[in-house]
């Protein structure tokens, strides 16, 4: 069954279920004695188990299952709790994620081979539940591998290891048809038939689906468990016709040898194959393999918002009423035409309501992002030796999916910087009279047409001296520039490329490619970042974003016959110069202006429009990028006007300082200016 | 197969007394001349850009992508919408006024003129009615690549 049609579904779930997980296993650690807790999760790996076992996503199920155990041991009191059983379903919880990744890109579960984290997941269970008595026995592991354990996942080794225990038989069997069998998969089927009448298949190579599919040359081989004998099985299927050759051979091993080989760290990949057509099974798999990466390529997953329904209704209600006011207007045509006016009203009304609607309806909680911090501080916490507490609020403030999807990165990078940099270790908190536990506050709340995102740590803060003297140091500004700087200007330094102040490079922060990437991220999305900070008292950065993307104010500007829109975001002022005031310095034309010299950018040369005649007088519009400013000249101001962004498409993708174009009200098309490219 | 599927349709349109034609299916629509916003330093070829129902398009201007003399738009002219890779690009022809059906026997490989314009443009040479007609290769004249 195609199931690709669920795919996104699939996805979209798993992920809010692990989110879920993360969430619980958080709160977990706090409250290890919560039974709710406990079931919660124990419900949501469930879940999971049912979904990937449905969508044939196996490693998930496998692992999910394993997880399942061990909770269901802990919720009916059978485990204590404990921070390694957490960390452990921590690590699951880490594999689960990226299997789903992969799937995303690519349609399949990741590589990552999970039997290890079974294994633990298993050991952990058994551990608890014989009070840590393990044997160390050491059974001789002689007669343990007629199968290689490569190529088979933890669940077979696991039902091989329950069946011998249970006393039933576990054979590998390759069955070879003979050349001039014509319809391959019907005779794997009525083997699969006879098989399955007393014993149970518990892997097959290649998978089930392909041997149905015929996409297997004239050999397979299965696994399977049952109480007859090898010569039993081999007598009825030699029975069937068009078989060339059986080959059974019996799988044993017992419960001591795998405990042993993690024990004594062995990977169980090391086991030693001894037959040789097990390399011809690989050939047969990879082949499978690569029929599956064909079969992917197709399914790239796009990009969903889940959309509350009310919204759509919302929606749904405007457009009819957008309907009835076209019906108003065509009749308005024909009768008298006072009744136009109130239409077109009408008109607006609706449209405005509409471009409201549609803009909700691509509007996400900023939670998707925030979501993953928790675990991250945790961790990094962990990893540092650092007691901190994040404390988050305003998740539920929207943002446009398009920012989300931008501002985690730069979101990440300072809250890294805040752990590594900004919160002390303990001993030193407890010396200079801090609390020991360091505390970082995510806030976000909506500001007008913006969002703005506070992080806010009580650290050490930024040490002005020493970012002075590093920016010396390499090279950024002289020791004279240095002395005259106001702390404002010191952390505008921050934010120069390749700066970092850290001493030591750590694996959390401080490579040098630090604040100017946040900066040129968030400026990439029209936002602004800001600084604060006091020594330890701590540091704070706010991120103030643009509600949206598709919609921007713009200042549209004539330049002979054509109109060019420039974001108003990257407006500082307009102002008029006199061209008498222009100098050229080393080819460069500047002004001055505020008592600083601004470069001039004539706009007409960079979009290859001739120079008009010069007038004494002519407008300048100055521009910023991050701290940097430049003079437009213009031909003509026409007014400020809220522009929807329309791409320019990938046949004229790279053609410089364009950023997209936008509809004007008589329908021309004028082209936005990217101003960062500029200067 | 049978006779009908050796036959396929052109779009038929004239740039400086030749005729031209580009596999029908695609084309998407045949627009009147409207104003262009000149897109700068794009490609000379590149017409400019213009507004087909609230969608921004591309236009190339067919004559100069073949290294034909350049001509002002007329009320002849004519843009063929074109989808290709995905791409809604608008081609400027001079007219374009037919559709026709050609029979594959009828199709002629291109002449081998090497280092001319047009090479690789052209898919084929049909005869109609005693008319040549240039079938060109669409998705090689807009190919992206050469838009650098």
């Amino acid at each position: 069954m195609d199931m690709n049609q669920y795919l996104d579904m699939f996805i979209e779930e798993s992920k809010e279920h692990l989110q879920f997980m993360n969430e619980h296993l958080l709160n977990l650690e706090k409250n290890p004695s919560n039974k709710d807790l406990i079931n919660e999760i124990f419900r949501i790996a469930h879940t999971i188990k049912g979904m990937s076992g449905t969508m044939g996503f196996n490693k998930i199920a496998t692992l999910t299952h394993e997880m399942e155990n061990l909770l269901d041991a802990v919720r009916s009191n059978k485990i204590v709790i404990c921070s390694e059983i957490v960390d452990l379903l921590f690590s699951c919880l880490d594999v689960l994620d990226d299997h789903i990744s992969n799937i995303i890109t690519s349609g399949n579960e990741s590589d990552q081979d999970n039997s290890e984290l079974v294994l633990k997941l298993n050991n952990k269970l058994n551990d608890k539940l014989n009070g840590n008595k393990l044997d160390a026995k050491s059974n001789s592991s002689g007669k343990n591998t007629n199968l290689s354990y490569v190529d088979l996942d933890e669940y077979v080794i696991k039902t091989i290891y329950k069946a011998n225990s249970e006393g039933l038989y576990a054979y590998r069997m390759t069955v070879k048809l003979s050349k001039s069998c014509l319809l391959k998969s019907a005779r794997a089927f009525i083997i699969f038939n006879t098989l399955e009448s007393y014993s149970e298949i518990v892997h097959s190579v290649p998978p089930t689906e392909d041997i149905e599919d015929e996409k297997f040359d004239y050999e397979f081989s299965l696994v399977l468990v049952t109480e007859r004998s090898k010569e039993e099985i081999r007598k009825d299927i030699l029975m069937i016709s068009e078989i060339e050759d059986v080959e059974i051979d019996e799988v044993l091993f017992d419960s001591s040898s795998i405990k042993e080989e993690i024990q004594t760290g062995d990977e169980t990949h090391e086991i030693v194959e001894e037959d040789d057509d097990s390399s011809l099974e690989v050939v047969i798999a990879n082949k499978g393999a690569t029929f599956e990466k064909k079969k992917t390529n197709t399914n790239i997953i796009g990009k969903t918002v889940r959309v509350d329904i009310d919204r759509l209704d919302n929606l749904m209600n405007l457009v009819s009423e957008l309907i009835i006011i076209k019906t108003r207007l065509e009749d308005a045509g024909k009768v008298e035409s006072n009744n136009l006016n109130e239409t077109i009203e009408y008109l607006e009304r609706i449209t405005t309501s509409l471009h409201d609607a549609v803009m909700k309806v691509r509007m996400v909680p900023i939670e998707r992002v925030f979501n993953r911090f928790p675990r991250m501080v945790r961790d990094l916490a962990k990893e540092l030796g650092k007691e901190i507490e994040l404390e988050m609020s305003g998740e539920e403030t929207e943002v446009d999916r398009t920012i989300i999807d931008e501002i985690g990165d730069p979101l990440i990078h300072l809250i890294r910087n805040s752990l590594d940099h900004g919160i002390e270790n303990p001993e030193k908190r407890m010396k200079i009279g801090k609390p020991p536990i360091g505390k970082i506050k995510l806030r976000s709340y909506p500001d007008g047409n913006n969002v703005v995102i506070e992080l806010e740590d009580d650290g050490s803060g930024i040490d002005l001296e020493k970012v002075k003297k590093k920016a010396v140091e390499k090279g950024v500004i002289t020791q004279l520039e240095a002395k005259e700087l106001n702390d404002n200007e010191v952390i505008d330094l921050l934010f120069v490329a390749g700066f970092s102040t850290t001493d030591s490079v750590t694996d959390v922060s401080g490579r040098g490619v630090g604040l100017d990437v946040v900066k040129n991220k968030i400026e990439s999305i029209n936002g602004i970042v800001e600084v604060e900070t006091s020594k330890n008292k701590g540091s704070k950065f706010s991120i103030r974003l643009p509600l949206t993307l598709a919609i921007i104010p713009a200042l549209l500007i004539n330049i002979k016959e054509e109109i060019y829109a420039l974001p108003l975001s990257s407006i500082r002022e307009i102002t008029p110069v006199k061209m008498n005031e222009i100098r050229k310095i080393q080819n460069q034309e500047v002004v001055l202006f505020r008592k600083n010299t601004l470069p001039i950018i004539r706009l007409n040369r960079v979009l290859g429009i001739q120079d008009s005649v010069e007038n004494e007088e002519t407008t300048m519009v100055v521009v910023k990028k991050g701290e940097k400013e430049a003079g437009l000249i213009v031909d003509k101001l026409i007014g400020q006007q809220e522009i929807v962004i329309k791409s320019l498409g990938k046949f004229l993708l790279g053609i410089p300082h364009l950023a997209g174009a936008t509809i004007l009200g008589n329908g021309q098309i004028s082209l936005i200016l990217d101003v960062n490219s500029l200067f | 197969m049978n006779s009908s599927s050796n036959n396929i349709k052109y779009v038929v349109f004239k740039m400086e007394n030749e005729y031209y034609g580009i596999d029908i299916t695609k084309v998407k629509s045949i627009e009147k001349i409207q104003y262009f916003a000149r897109v700068p330093n794009a490609p000379t070829y590149v017409k400019g850009v213009i507004n087909l129902r609230g969608e921004v398009v591309p236009v190339v201007d067919l004559r100069l992508r073949f290294e034909l003399d350049y001509r002002e738009v007329d009320t002849n002219s004519r843009i063929i919408i074109v989808f290709v890779n995905e791409l809604e690009i608008g081609l400027l022809v001079d007219s374009s006024s037919e559709v026709i059906e050609i029979n594959s026997e009828d199709i002629d490989n291109p002449p081998v003129v090497k280092e001319s314009a047009t090479d690789g443009f052209i898919k084929g040479i049909g005869k109609k009615n005693d008319n040549l007609i240039i079938l060109i290769d669409i998705d090689k004249v807009i190919g992206i690549k050469e838009v650098e």
